[in-house]
């Protein structure tokens, strides 16, 4: 393979193919200079997604270590400018893949807030966004846990992290209709009640799943090759943590009990009882702890919101009463397999001209947002994940960005890996959890 | 009842000249946009005006008041505004580093977490068509606020802050690689997401969605919607 390069100013490059490593090794062993510059990714199976790292190698120990970043850059913000309100959800759902339900949810808010109704959004509603964001939290810390595992070189946790998330998955097939990319939360509310029978699977999961944590537990908690594999390594302390935004688990692991839920409670975060899981070790052992403990966290709020759900809130609305913003149908699975809603479709088709008219604008050409901004922020698996949306007034955003945790965390994963072992860097980058759909948007 | 004639008299001299308020641009005249022909309308003299920018007036309300008190930079402020239980403050743009500072630094401030950069493209706002959107977090006190600064296109600069908050580099990066504002002092401005060698600023309004050909290895694709189709 012939690269164009300039010798004189980039030193010898060796242009690596598959099977020639040999051929690299045998050329780095003869020549003089001892740094190498190695690029990591965009296309590496332990980089989390693509992720491109550019590693500067003396021996095994890394002196620099840059990011790059961008091969995902889908233009979800961009997009959502010529698409109504209520269609942002679709988009914004695709960013961070693994965690959809808390997108939706600080959009969401947002959007509420530039509504100004957000404490009209009913009680049944929020309860069941608290308990699809906890289980999103399960779901997304196992497949942290599960990826970090294997890149480690153990396929055990991979196995057990994918097994258990597919009981998530499987709930959120049976109350969204979907895997995943839900558009299930709505401004307002929303997009459908829970379906029959889920609060029963949902309590079935309950059961099973501190079973499964503990499995997790027993496997890696005190495994002598997990711990010292990431036992004092990766470490970044409170200071380093302020200075690069770095929240979430990472933070929480330095010390400090800082969790949206608690400090800025929203959805009712402030009527559920659990606590805020801190560690002290700074490294990726102690974030590790962090998820799992937050894990058996969230399963307390999913049994509190489950029995107000199943309780003192049956029966209640899902969505906003307001006409203007709601969407009117409540829509069920019917026997043709798709959502409808006969007792609607009977009014708007049959009875009423100016509800079908309603109807029609609404969904097409959506509902008005007042000028202005305002920014909503939640507690993502990841970190702070923060919604910044500007309307003009129209029925679209004028402008909305995303403070994705991944992509402010990540910029940390330098200060992490500079001055260790080059497989240390896996396990850096691997702590940071960063999903490239939620980095690069 | 009203006639002229009725109402006391008023000796010019003491009316005080007031220097008027400077009025906002002019967004549109009439109605229906006809220039060269006699508009039988009626609204052929309507002028319609930017809205003009509001500044919240005192007390602020809640915690803001005292925020505002404690950075004490009125002459590095241009607007505060309180919206939606948010409180904004406007900033210069050649005092935004010092003010990020104190915000950062004060005792009663400690703003220490930084929540990255955002910017916003308003073409029609003549002068300042480019904002910058910083928000803050006080864990200390469990406080939040918003700077914006603005800049106009034909200079788009804005001062870097990466020295008061470390991790604005990727965002001043992403906000130049999508808006073109150059944040003057970061330590590598290159674009972030899109291509290092990508034309124009993808987030601004100017901008369209799609029908941009992409160059990738020396081929040159179109747009998906003037590619060939089969039919």
């Amino acid at each position: 393979m012939s690269t164009s390069y300039d010798e004189a100013t980039e030193g010898k490059v060796y242009s690596v193919n598959g099977a020639d490593w040999d051929q690299v090794v045998t050329g780095v062993r003869d020549s003089e200079e001892e740094r190498l510059v190695v690029n990591m990714g965009p296309q590496h199976p332990s980089t989390h997604g693509v992720l491109r790292l550019v590693l500067t190698l003396d021996g095994e120990t890394v002196t620099e270590a840059r990011g790059v970043i961008g091969y995902l850059h889908t233009g979800i913000e961009k997009n959502m400018e010529y698409r109504t309100w209520t269609q942002g959800t679709t988009f914004v759902t695709r960013m961070d893949y693994l965690s959809p339900i808390f997108n939706e949810t600080a959009y969401c808010l947002g959007v509420e807030k530039l509504l100004g109704i957000t404490d009209r959004v009913p009680a049944r509603a929020q309860a069941i966004r608290v308990m699809m964001m906890e289980l999103n939290r399960i779901s997304s810390h196992l497949v942290a846990m599960g990826t970090f595992g294997m890149e480690l070189g153990a396929t055990t946790p991979f196995l057990f992290g994918y097994r258990d998330r597919e009981m998530v998955m499987d709930l959120f097939e049976y109350i969204t209709g979907l895997r995943m990319n839900h558009a299930y939360v709505r401004p307002g509310g929303v997009s459908v009640d829970l379906p029959a029978g889920a609060v029963d699977k949902v309590g079935e999961f309950l059961k099973e799943m501190p079973k499964r944590i503990k499995d997790i537990r027993k496997l890696l908690d005190e495994n002598p090759v997990y711990v010292r594999r990431t036992k004092d390594v990766a470490y970044l302390d409170l200071t380093g943590c302020m200075a690069l935004g770095v929240t979430g688990p990472i933070l929480r692991a330095a010390g400090l009990p800082w969790d949206l839920r608690k400090s800025q409670p929203y959805c009712g975060y402030e009527t559920y009882e659990f606590d805020v899981a801190t560690e002290r070790g700074c490294d990726v052992y102690s974030r590790y702890l962090v998820r799992m403990k937050e894990m058996e966290e969230s399963l307390k709020i999913i049994e509190q919101a489950l029995d107000r759900i199943a309780g003192d809130l049956k029966g209640q609305p899902v969505m906003i009463e307001d006409k203007k913003i709601g969407w009117p149908a409540q829509l069920a699975l019917g026997p043709d397999g798709y959502g409808n809603s006969p007792d609607h479709i009977a009014h708007i088709m049959g009875t009423s001209m100016e509800a079908l008219i309603h109807h029609f604008k609404l969904v097409t050409e959506g509902f008005r947002v007042p000028a202005g901004q305002a920014y909503a922020s939640i507690e993502s698996p990841k970190g702070e994940l923060g919604a910044h949306v500007v309307s003009d007034g129209g029925t679209r955003p004028y402008r909305v960005h995303f403070r994705e945790p991944s992509f402010c965390n990540l910029q940390s994963f330098p200060a992490m890996a500079e001055g260790g072992q080059v497989a240390d860097v896996i396990a850096a980058v691997a702590s940071i959890d960063p999903v490239m759909g939620g980095v690069d948007r | 009842m009203t006639s002229p004639d009725n109402l006391p008299e008023v000796p010019d001299a003491q009316v005080p000249d007031v220097p008027k308020a400077p009025e906002p641009p002019v967004v549109r005249r009439g109605m229906f946009g006809a220039q060269d022909s006699g508009d039988t309308s009626g609204y052929g003299g309507l002028v319609v005006r930017r809205a003009p920018q509001l500044s919240t007036p005192r007390p602020y309300g809640g915690y803001f008041d005292e925020i505002v008190d404690t950075l004490a930079l009125d002459d590095a402020i241009e607007r505060v505004v309180v919206d939606r239980g948010e409180l904004t403050l406007h900033v210069k743009r050649e005092r935004l580093v010092e003010v990020a500072q104190k915000l950062r630094d004060d005792p009663a401030l400690r703003f220490e977490l930084s929540l990255g950069v955002s910017g916003v493209h308003y073409p029609h706002l003549v002068g300042e068509e480019l904002h910058a959107v910083y928000h803050l977090c006080s864990i200390t006190h469990n406080r939040r606020v918003r700077l914006e600064v603005s800049c106009p296109d034909a200079d788009p600069h804005i001062p870097s802050t990466v020295g008061v908050y470390p991790g604005h580099d990727w965002h001043e990066r992403e906000t130049y690689d999508f808006f073109g504002i150059v944040f003057d002092g970061h330590p590598g401005l290159t674009r972030i997401m899109m291509p290092d060698d990508w034309d124009g600023h993808p987030q601004r309004k100017d901008y369209p969605l799609g029908g941009i050909p992409v160059e990738y290895r020396g081929a040159t694709i179109p747009s998906p919607d003037r590619r060939r189709y089969y039919s």
